[in-house]
Order: C-alpha cells, then structure tokens, then sequence
C-alpha cells in the first residue's frame, strides 16, 4: 500500500515538474513589443501550466487504464461493481471550481492591469468626441510611467486597407508611425464591413465596426516595423488586408510627423 | 364515404417498402430514420470533407493560388455549414436519438412518427440546396457566421440559398428536439423511472432543450438578416441604422449553445460505450445527469464570449468569462468520471474503446484551450485566429466525430447483425488520430504567432507548419478509405455478431439484431440498471 502511494506520488510530482518545465523553457509566443505584451504571456504561462499538469494527468490515467485494465486473454466476467464515491466526486468537483474561480479572478487583475476595465474615453483635444458614445475597445491605465505623452490617432478600415488620419498633423498616412514608450489612443470607425486591428507582438485586437466607434489603447516599448492584420473575415482579398506599425524613436518619429504634416490651412 | 384510420393499419409493415428501398422511402419506423440521418449525413460529411481538403491544399503554399479567393471564402463558407448543420448535428441527434431513444424508454417508436419522418426528409433537399447554390452567382461567402454587413453585401442568392437552407435545417432540428423530449418523457414503459434512463436520454433532453430553446432565435434572426438583403430593410444595415453587433448577439445566443448540440449527445453517447467495453458501471451517475443539466443551463448564458473584441463593453466581457470558465467544472466532472469507469474494469480494447479514448483526450485538451480562450485578455490576442480554429477542431472533431465512429463500431452489429473488422478498425483509429492532432496541434503555434483565421494568404514564415497541418489534413482524408472498406465489407461478409455480442445490458441489446419493426417480440423489457456490470457475479458468488 505504502509502495502504491509512493508511485502516485512519484507520478504527480514528476507531471508537475514536466509541466513546470515545459511552461518556462517552451515560449510558443512572438516578440513582446508593447507594456501589454508581457502582461499577456505571464497570464499564458499559467494558464500553460495548469493545461499542461491536467492533460498530461488526464493522459496518463487514460493510457495506464487501457493497459493496467486491460482484458486478458484468459479472463471471463466483469469488472468490479462500483457505481461511484461520492467524496470522489465532490473532490472533483469543488477542486476544479477553485481552480476555475481563481484563474478567472487573476484573469480579471490580468485585465485591469491591461487598462481593460478603464472608462473608455478617447482623448481627443482637437474634437468635441467627449461626449460621443464608445461601444467598446481597451482602454489602458494612465497610471504607468513610461507613456508620458498621448498621441491621438483616428483609424479608418475599409475593404481592404486600413487608413491613419494624424489629426495634430492634418494628414493621413497608409503606414502607422508611433513613438516608443508613448501611449498611443486610437479611435477607430469602418467605412464598410466589420474589420479588426491586430497586432500579435502588441497582443492586443478590437474589432473595426461600422456605425460604432471602438477606442484601441496601447503602447509600444520596442522600436522596430510590426504587422498590422485584419482579424475579422471582410471579403475575397481579407488575407491581404494589411499594414504596418513602424515603432520608432522619438526623434524619428518627429522628423516623419513633420514631413508629412500639412499646414492648418489646407484644412 | 368516410375514410376509417386503423391505427394498426396505418403503421403495417405491409404498406412500407422492405429491404434496401425502404430506407429510400417516407418510412415511420424510428430504426430506417435512424440510419437514414446517419447515412445522410455521412455523405454531406464526405462533401465537407472534401471542402476541407480544399482549404488545406490552398494553405499549402502561402499564396493565394489553387482557387480564386471569392471561391475561397465559399468553400469555408460551406466547410462550415455541411459539417454543423449537415453532419454532425443530424448524425449525433438524429440518427443516434431516432435509433436509440425508443429502446432506451421502452417505446415501440418515437411519440410523433411523422414529424420524424418530415424532419429527417427536410434535410436532403436543404443540403443539395446549399451545395447547389454554388453553381447559381457563387454560393455563399460571409463564413457560417454571416456577420453583417458582408453578408448583406457579398452576393445575394448564394446567401439567400445559405439562409433558407439554414432555416429549414433548424426546422428539422426543432421538429426532432420536440419528438425527442415528448418520448423521454411521455413514452417510458410503466416503471421505469427518469433516473434509471441510460445517459444518452439525458443527454438527449438536455440536448433537445438547448435546440427547442435556442433555434427559434437563430430563425429569427436569419429572417431579419434576409429582410435587410432582400427587402432592404436595416435591422443590421448600419447604413440604414441597424446595428451590427446585435446580430452577433443574436446569432451567438443559438451557436453556441450549438456547440453543446453538437458535444452533449456525444458525452451521452461514450457513456454507454465505455461501460460496456470496460465490464464496469458508469461512475457516478446522478453527478453524470446534474452536470449535463448544469451544462444545459450554463450553456445558455455564455454566448457572448465569442464576442470579446467586438463591440461589447468590459463589464460584459469579464461576466461573460466567469460563466464561461465554469462550464469547465461539470463538463470535467464528467470526464473524470469516465476515467473512474475505466478504472478497474476489464477493458476490451477494440476500436469502439480506443476511438472513446482518444475522444477523452482530444477533448481534455480542447477543453483546457477552452478554459484560457474564456478569458478575455487571453481571447483578445488569439481571437479569430488559427488557435481559435484549432481549439474547436479539438472540440467538434476530436470530440463529437471521434464519438460518431466510436458509435458506429459500437452499434453497427446491432443494425446489421454483422461484425466490424476490428484489424481495419483499429487501423481507422490510427491513422485518424494522427492524422487529427498533425492536422490541429500546430495550428495553436499558428494562431499565438499571428496567422488569423479564414485568410487564403498568409507569411510566409508560416509555411512550413502549414505544411505539417495540411499533411495531417491528408492522412485524415485516407483515414476514411478503411473505414469504407471495413463498412462494405462486413455488411455483406461481416462475422455474425448474434444478438448481443458485447453481452451489454442497455435494452437496444435485449432484441435480435437486427431488432424486429416494432422492437420487441412480445414486451418491452424493464431495464433498471442499464450498467449493473459485474453485480451478478458478485450476486452469484
């Protein structure tokens, strides 16, 4: 009996100690490149873990069942007759709650943290969109240190391009340029089907929808050029509905900005 | 004249069609309806089928270059119905309710005969229907979603088609939850009682409770969506002030209790195979029936976690991630309950077992994806991507499928008298499961690294895991040329199986196989323990 506890314990630990393992050597993620970024992949390295002790447990119960209860050749008649335990069950009922509840309550600290439960305002100087109703989108906390300016940006989609209109510049630009370590507030309309922003290194997505403005908040912490991809089906040439977010300098950004920007009285 | 209604007349084997060509007839018997659905459903599964091979060789190579990309769209687009609406949903509904059910309660048929037989018969023409709609102006391409506005804008008749062929399908599948509920509970024998029913029943009325509840919406909204097409009216037309989010919600409120449509009858279904291929009894089976019920009543208010980038504020989102999360706990009550009925058993390992195991772990791992995608900063990366994808592949594929061929090596002695050949079955499930978790797995790497969903491009970094998938993708598609084989072979030549030949208890198996057009000779039998495995040997000793 004490030999029997000793193996099951030998096999928990060993799961657990794979799956450890696996969860911090194993990154299925791409490039962190925005203050989100890695709130996200602290949020999926749990959740990693904990999948990868219940699979491979549940795994392992199943394949040593199939071999240990298998029927041999000799055997005749049934198994035992047990119909159930119900301590049993009630272990394996409250257990997973617990886990559950508990994921879903740092999933909710993961969230807020992200800016997920701010209000949703766009900070919006040059337009009266103050009171403007916002359907949705992430907002992100003002509270952090590193985005110490805003730069407002309203994002347009359409069948199959995205458009950014530099309201401060009076211009509009096929390419996202953004400075680092700067909060980015975006507003964003479709003129036609329902698209979405993402951007996989930033971990962030909202759906483009027409009729109803969605609030994008980031910032970016990496400078280098990331995909922009349409997440949301919106016809024939969707694979292709794509741009680019230049993450840039300071500097660099201010020199594009001032080249591109056009005088306020073209407006 | 008066016309005189014998009702031992109307239902006389001698007005039916016998052999083969009564299963190409307006039969009433619940058996020919059965494998009616099954067979049906099998072929538009083979269409799919085929669709799916077509989107794999397309994402083979990362241009778009082996179809047209409107044709592209298409061919998702029917992927996705054919396989919901025309295989799995009639084949673990239909075809294993109208086969099963009436044994389970005792009953010599189902409570409405022809509104059984009109339920099924709606299928066929729906399906050529949608197929059909190709050849017309291109058949419909907005996804098996339809989101407006592109639905409302892509072109009108494919969608038109996909709508009324959507509506009569829900049709059917209202007409056969209806039929389902009034058997359970109207049709038992004297003395049996709800809670000695086998599982499939509960599942099935839980089941049949989330279609009568949820189509209707589904139908609703598929109406308004083909007003706003062709009548143009703007419920869902934001240039007319509709609102496109509503729709979502709308639509959400039938499909994802859908998902449940789809997964309930098959847990119902490994909780018959399990017990008799393991010589044990179901473990825990009031727990069994609550969580189905928990399941039911839970599956209700979660919809909206399909939509936590769209337009739906952060309060819903965060409650919609705690309902979902728990659906996790009954349905893991429910698979460490297998596991318990396989622990101590003495397991025959045969291709019913093994494709029932490899549903219990394909499903593990679809549903822990399925617990991380509930949470909302989770899901707002991975949402329609290719994780997305590969996460409900796990689900409706690696889940419900597995379970239909289970299923089939399991009762197919049953309605034929014959044997499968377990060599080709057991080499089925090899190349199946494989061939599934090569096709699925990468696909998560795909999804978490930026490849959405529904695209016929993609980087092309991505190419050589696209390539790993669509050759699982291929070994999936020679996994049905065994089966085939094994199915035409053993109807004709199959080893006789006698009337029982897994010595089960459940009452299908208390008849001659093939059973008789009314089911029983003479009574039906009282089964009071459906899975008293290993108690007469105790008893006798």
């Amino acid at each position: 009996m004490l030999n029997k506890n000793f193996y099951l314990i030998l096999i928990i630990s060993l799961v657990f100690a794979i799956s450890f393992w696996i969860g911090f050597n194993v990154n299925l993620l791409p490039a962190e490149a925005s203050i989100n970024a890695p709130i996200y992949d602290e949020l999926f390295k749990i959740l990693f873990i904990i999948g990868l002790i219940i699979f491979i447990g549940m795994t392992i119960a199943v394949i040593y069942s199939l071999f240990k209860f298998r029927k041999r050749n000799d055997q005749i008649g049934d198994g035992i007759a047990l119909e159930g335990n119900l301590s049993l069950e009630i272990v394996w009922t409250i257990i997973p709650s617990i886990i559950v509840l508990l994921i879903g309550l740092y999933s909710y600290n993961i969230y807020d943290r992200m800016g997920g439960m701010k209000e949703l305002n766009h900070n919006h100087e040059m337009m009266s969109s103050n009171t403007e109703k916002i359907w949705a989108g992430i907002s992100q906390t003002s509270d952090n240190e590193i985005a110490i300016n805003n730069l407002s940006i309203e994002v347009s989609a359409m069948q199959f391009a995205f458009l950014f209109n530099y309201p401060k510049g009076n211009f509009i630009s096929g390419e996202l340029h953004v400075p680092v370590d700067q909060k980015v507030s975006m507003k964003m309309e479709s003129k036609d089907v329902i698209h979405a922003f993402w951007v996989p290194e930033f971990r962030i997505k909202q759906d483009i929808i027409p009729g109803q403005p969605t609030i994008l908040n980031f910032t970016p912490t990496k400078v280098g050029k990331y995909p922009i991809i349409c997440a949301e089906l919106c016809g024939p040439y969707h694979g292709g509905m794509r741009a680019s977010i230049i993450v840039e300098e300071e500097s660099d950004y201010n020199e594009w900005f001032n080249k591109n920007k056009k005088s306020e009285v073209n407006l | 004249m008066t016309i005189s209604i014998d009702p031992q007349k109307t239902n006389n084997e001698s007005l039916q069609p016998k052999g083969w060509l009564r299963y190409f007839s307006f039969s009433l018997d619940h058996k020919v309806i059965g494998i009616q659905y099954l067979v049906c459903g099998f072929l538009f599964y083979l269409i799919g089928g085929t669709l799916a091979s077509a989107i794999r060789i397309e994402l083979a190579s990362p241009m778009s270059d082996f179809m047209p990309r409107d044709v592209y769209n298409q061919v998702l687009t029917l992927h996705g119905t054919i396989m919901i609406f025309l295989w799995i949903v009639p084949v673990v509904n239909g075809a294993f309710g109208n086969y099963l059910i009436p044994f389970y309660v005792g009953a010599r048929d189902m409570a409405f005969p022809r509104l059984n037989a009109v339920a099924f018969w709606l299928i066929p023409p729906s399906g050529l229907m949608l197929v059909a709609s190709y050849f017309v102006e291109g058949a419909a391409q907005a996804g098996w979603t339809a989101y407006p506005p592109l639905s409302i804008t892509t072109p009108q008749s494919g969608q038109i088609i996909w709508i009324l062929s959507v509506l009569l399908l829900g049709g059917s599948s209202i007409f056969g939850g209806i039929n389902f509920i009034a058997t359970i509970i109207k049709l038992r024998r004297p003395g049996l009682k709800l809670m000695q029913l086998p599982m499939y029943c509960w599942a099935m009325l839980g089941t049949s409770l989330l279609v009568v509840l949820s189509t209707p919406v589904l139908a609703g909204t598929l109406i308004l969506l083909s007003f706003d097409i062709i009548a143009n009216t703007g419920f869902f037309n934001p240039v007319l002030g509709g609102n496109v989010v509503v729709y979502q919600h709308l639509f959400w409120f039938y499909s994802h209790p859908a998902v449940y449509i789809m997964v309930l009858p098959a847990f119902g279904l490994v909780s018959e195979i399990l017990p008799v291929h393991a010589r044990k009894p179901l473990f825990g089976y009031t727990t069994m029936v609550f969580s189905i019920m928990g399941i039911v009543v839970l599956g209700l208010v979660v919809w909206a976690h399909h939509m936590f980038t769209s337009g739906t504020p952060p309060w819903m989102r965060l409650f919609f991630t705690i309902a979902t999360a728990f659906i996790a706990v009954p349905t893991g009550i429910k698979f460490f309950n297998w596991v318990a009925t396989l622990w101590g058993g003495k397991i025959s390992i045969n291709s019913a077992m093994l494709f029932s195991c490899g549903f219990i772990i394909n499903f593990v791992f679809g549903g822990i994806t399925g617990v991380a995608l509930a949470q909302v900063p989770f899901d707002i990366h991975v949402h329609d991507t290719y994780f997305v994808v590969a996460h409900f592949h796990y689900i409706v594929y690696g889940g419900t499928v597995f379970i239909i061929f289970s299923s089939i090596y399991h009762w197919f002695p049953k309605v034929t008298g014959k044997m499968l050949n377990e060599k080709l079955g057991i080499l089925h499930f090899i190349i199946t499961f494989i061939g599934f978790n090569l096709c699925f797995a990468p696909q998560h790497w795909l999804g978490l690294n930026g490849m959405p969903r529904r695209v016929a491009e993609y980087d092309p970094q991505f190419q050589f895991v696209n390539q790993i998938s669509s050759l699982g993708a291929l070994l999936m598609a020679i996994s049905t040329i065994p089966f085939l084989i094994n199915v035409f072979l053993s109807v004709r030549n199959g080893k006789n199986a006698g009337d029982n030949p897994w010595n089960a208890l459940t009452p299908e198996w208390l008849t001659s196989s093939p059973p008789p057009v009314e089911n029983w000779e003479g009574e039906a039998p009282l089964v009071e323990e459906p899975y008293g495995y290993g108690k007469e040997i105790s008893e006798q000793k």
